[in-house]
């Protein structure tokens, strides 16, 4: 059975729905992420979860006990805020002792596991110190100590990264995941930043308008995106408007205006005559010199736009004669600096036969 | 931002630097010169260099001496403090729920309320205390103890709410979920959170009610008994009924002293109370 059950919820803020008839289930010792632009109904969940907030339908059900008579004061569940939310008139220690004290433990008890949670999240150092003396990624550190001190069942985190500058975010989502196995306490995220969700998590739930749009591994949100919107949303992506025109066993033959004939991956439900759209990420397609002799199935000729070096790879921003746009992402690996194409170059952009993914509409 | 000039920091701070000069540290120092001199003849202050065959001049420590010399003035200091005290308890324990209500309240409902606490002061102050001779008449609660209780928490009020529902409003209300989410219930978020966090408000509250009720002498002498004086009531009486200078001097001197005791003592609390500068 599932740890945490989220059963046929809605709830509405006079005639707005923020979250519509939404179920899923996450499992103990879970990292499950509820990723979705702002506004998409993840926080109105996240409050659900908490107690703050009641479900106007459905149930939230932990352990399989409905928690709608339970306050937020009683429920194991513990919630990280983006904001931190620490005490400013109380030392680290103090802080994080909290929810002992709540509790009502004993004072050697608050003690020895006070200690060891500082030391979890490594900062045994300042426990003495009011979180005004604190950086942004101490603060975090005391919130996480202070919401996983009196092991809560689930832990709920509220963006927590999104206030810290990227190099210590990085840094932090390893501690998190580190943390996260240590402990073995069910997390669940919300962000709305797809790239924290793909690092973090086991899961994702990808919301929009107060729906679930696609609920999976990271992997498979990434590489077969359920429909236009988890496409566009996650990563970069080419979305190249199309019709299978024939499918052929694993293969479907799709048409594009004024492109002509692409072949893509098919799969069981595509069938002829089918609208989509065929989600291409910019690390699939190859840009070539016109010259040179390519062997991949799908092959257009275009002109270099713009380019954006940032290091590692370039990513290219080529049109197509009929003017779609493609990005293509081309790693910098050679020896010496890396050799570019300049703005109206042309060139030859091309992927493989099972590249992409078709999204029907 | 480029440092200011020393011109322009004279310009800024000079003027009310040369106010508080003129119309507090001197009047301050002429108080403390007065309270060591003979009263003159027809009040005023006698003379400091001896005419002939006249008055006593010069200066003298006979106030202190008369003051320290018989208990009743320290009683009278001492019932000063226990009123004021008292005013400002009731104060605390009246305005805090009010500041706490409003500052919780939605914004533009918010500034209509505190408009609504300072309106009062729209009326004049002798006003609003003889209506209270008007109300409290017929049940027979004049001229009496409860009664300049009931007067100086009537006028000094607001003096408590508005420093604490401005110290209250800035309050972040994420911390009241945290620590709820953390297990504590309505009690406790306010006892571990909502006070401690209040106590800056509190203090200055206390000190804008407590200071001006220790002096106050208008509202003892319309509403209270006869002989109950305060601190006020004396130093008014030296000045305008015996025209003892000296001795009124004397006595706001030991006042202001006393005040500047309890506050340096007060924000010795607040400070090693709450481990923080």
């Amino acid at each position: 059975m599932a740890l945490l059950e989220i059963r046929n919820v809605t709830r509405r803020f006079g005639s707005f729905e923020a979250v519509k008839n939404v179920s899923f289930e996450v499992n103990a010792g879970e990292f499950f992420t509820l990723l979705g632009p702002s506004g998409c109904g993840k926080t109105t969940i996240l409050r659900m979860i908490a107690g703050f907030d009641l479900p106007d339908e459905g149930s939230i059900v932990l352990d399989g006990v409905d928690l709608k008579d339970t306050p937020p004061e009683k429920r194991p569940i513990h919630t990280v805020f983006q904001s931190y939310a620490l005490f400013p008139h109380m030392t680290v220690v103090d802080n994080v002792a909290f929810p002992l004290k709540m509790a009502g433990a004993s004072a050697e008890d608050i003690r020895s596991k006070v200690k060891a949670t500082l030391d979890l999240v490594h900062l045994s150092e300042k426990g003495d110190q009011f979180p005004h003396e604190l950086s942004g990624g101490q603060k975090q550190r005391v919130a996480l100590a202070r919401s996983l001190v009196n092991r809560p069942r689930v832990l709920l985190l509220d963006e927590p990264l999104g206030a810290l500058d990227a190099k210590l975010r990085e840094q932090l989502q390893v501690e998190l995941m580190s943390l996260q196995r240590d402990v073995g306490i069910t997390f669940v995220f919300v962000t709305h930043s797809q790239a924290e969700a793909l690092a973090l998590s086991h899961r994702i739930a990808v919301m929009n308008a107060g729906r679930i749009e696609q609920l999976d591994e990271p992997s498979k949100i990434y590489g077969f995106p359920n429909n236009r919107f988890v496409a566009d949303f996650i990563g970069n992506c080419n979305l190249l408007d199309a019709t299978a025109a024939d499918v052929q066993g694993d293969a479907v033959k799709l048409t594009s205006a004024g492109l002509g004939t692409i072949t893509a991956p098919s799969r069981p439900g595509i069938k002829t005559g089918a609208k989509g759209v065929l989600a291409l990420r910019p690390e699939m397609v190859r840009i070539a010199a016109l010259g040179e002799p390519l062997d991949l199935v799908n092959r257009f000729h275009g002109k270099v736009r713009e380019y954006v070096y940032v290091g590692d790879v370039t990513t290219y921003i080529v049109f197509l004669d009929n003017g779609q746009k493609i990005e293509a992402l081309a790693p910098n690996a050679g020896s010496g600096r890396a050799r570019f194409f300049e703005t109206g170059d042309e060139v030859q952009v091309a992927w493989r036969h099972d590249a992409g993914h078709f999204v029907l509409d | 931002m480029k440092a200011a000039s020393p011109w322009a920091k004279w310009i800024v701070g000079g003027p009310p630097f040369a106010f508080l000069l003129i119309f507090f540290a001197l009047p301050g120092l002429i108080v403390v010169f007065a309270s060591f001199m003979y009263p003159g003849e027809f009040g005023g202050l006698a003379k400091l260099l001896p005419l002939r065959g006249s008055e006593e001049s010069g200066l003298t420590l006979e106030n202190y001496q008369v003051f320290f010399s018989d208990w009743v003035y320290v009683q009278i200091f001492a019932k000063s403090f226990g009123v004021a005290a008292l005013t400002t308890l009731i104060c605390l324990i009246a305005g805090y729920p009010l500041a706490m209500l409003i500052a919780r309240m939605p914004k533009k409902r918010r500034d209509l309320m505190v408009l609504l606490v300072i309106l009062p002061f729209a009326s004049n102050f002798l006003v609003r205390v003889y209506a209270w001779m008007i109300i409290l008449g017929p049940f027979d609660l004049l001229f009496s103890r409860f009664a300049v209780i009931i007067g100086m928490v009537f006028v000094h009020l607001p003096f408590m709410i508005l420093p604490l529902y401005t110290n209250l409003e800035k309050h972040d209300p994420v911390l009241l979920d945290a620590a709820q989410d953390l297990g504590a219930n309505r009690w406790e978020r306010f006892w571990k959170v909502t006070f401690p966090l209040s106590l800056p408000g509190i203090f200055s509250g206390a000190a804008l009610v407590f200071i001006p009720v220790l002096g106050m002498f208008a509202i003892p002498e319309i509403l209270g008994g006869a002989n109950d004086w305060l601190v006020g009531n004396m130093i008014k009486e030296s000045f305008l009924g015996t025209r003892d200078w000296p001795f009124g001097s004397m006595l706001s001197l030991m006042l202001t002293l006393a005040v500047l005791l309890v506050a340096a003592i007060s924000t010795w609390f607040a400070r090693g109370g709450f481990g923080r500068a």
